[in-house]
């Protein structure tokens, strides 16, 4: 069968100038409770956090929490649709403390395991506006799993300065779980 | 701050027979991978996508499809490759496809994918992809179901960098 190839190595890409990295963690040995992003500068129109996870608590799931400005009251909602294999669902969380995050691997998984998912955080810095995220995300453990498209907003108008992540059922994020942060320019 | 949003290699498919779509030496130098695909295949079928060639049966993924109509969703274990399952069809003329790749290069994690598709035929799906090896993705395959990837059909490979 014929093969088109690309050595991907031979190219020099042009980087697109829009696009930043803030910050990046990586979970080490021990694990920690949260991950949190902290002077955040609003000078991005929009923020994206790429990232793998996996929580220590004694089950085969978890799921993550986001909070903004280290805001603990009831101004968070969820929405989302997911499917697990077996059935396709959809749910929400109302006047929570959080904004929940798709399923994550946890301590009853199988080892080397971890979950993914890609936030993004539109119009953060707006002084106007409610904030609203949209996450993309999901596990698979080869007979289990979960895949998950889900909003969150935050009631509140302030600029989004700080974000904290943290596991929904578990004490701790494990080693190698990974945060990247992005922000994304506008014209 | 440095930009960090990079094109590494862009494959448009010629008129010429085209089976496979190959992605090699990839750089670990990036955090994550992006890859777009936009195009079609020549006949209604189902495609794979493989990352370092390996045809075991390391492969597993959770998916969910909407059609406007009903929504499935399906799980498959033990497979040989990630299946572009239901999606791809020669009927629609134009197909996409958006694959994250988070964290390819660590040599500590099994690999998990996330994907995005839609077709003008009027399905939109996502998916979940493990891959049950703790190797860094240094190559990705994109195998037609068919005969032949259609011509004009584009697959680009973009890298991220993290701070």
């Amino acid at each position: 069968m014929p093969i088109l190839g690309t050595l991907a190595s031979q190219f020099s890409g042009k980087p697109f100038s829009s696009f930043e990295s803030i910050a990046t963690v990586t979970v080490g040995a021990g694990g920690v409770a949260n991950v949190e992003f902290t002077s955040i500068p609003a000078t991005y129109t929009h923020l994206q956090i790429r990232g793998i996870a996996r929580t220590d608590r004694a089950s085969t799931g978890d799921w993550l929490e986001i909070q903004f400005n280290t805001d603990t009251a009831s101004n968070y909602s969820d929405h989302y649709l997911a499917g697990n294999g077996a059935s396709a669902y959809a749910g929400a969380n109302t006047s929570a403390t959080y904004m929940e995050v798709n399923r994550f691997p946890a301590a009853s998984s199988t080892a080397s395991i971890f979950g993914v998912f890609v936030t993004d955080i539109l119009d953060y810095a707006n002084t106007n506006k409610y904030k609203t995220i949209r996450n993309l995300g999901g596990n698979d453990q080869n007979g289990s799993g979960e895949v998950h498209l889900g909003s969150g907003n935050w009631r509140s108008t302030s600029a989004i300065t700080s974000i904290k992540i943290m596991p929904g059922a578990g004490t701790n994020l494990v080693q190698y779980s990974q945060f990247a942060l992005y922000g994304i320019k506008g014209a | 701050m440095a930009s960090t949003y990079e094109k590494i290699a862009t494959t448009t498919v010629s008129g010429s027979a085209t089976a496979t779509v190959t992605f090699s030496s990839i750089s670990s130098a990036y955090t994550d991978l992006v890859c777009i695909f936009v195009g079609n295949q020549n006949a209604a079928a189902t495609a794979k996508l493989r990352y370092n060639n390996d045809t075991g049966s390391n492969y597993s993924q959770t998916d969910i499809v909407g059609s406007g109509s009903a929504v499935s969703n399906q799980r498959r274990s033990n497979t040989d490759s990630f299946r572009l399952y239901d999606i791809l069809l020669s009927s629609n003329p134009i197909n996409t496809f958006i694959f994250n790749i988070n964290n390819y290069s660590n040599t500590t994690t099994y690999k998990t994918i996330l994907m995005r598709s839609s077709d003008s035929g009027g399905e939109v799906g996502m998916a979940v992809n493990l891959w049950r090896s703790t190797s860094a993705i240094n190559r990705l395959d994109f195998l037609t179901g068919a005969t032949n990837w259609s011509a004009g059909s584009t697959f680009t490979l973009y890298g991220i960098l993290k701070a």
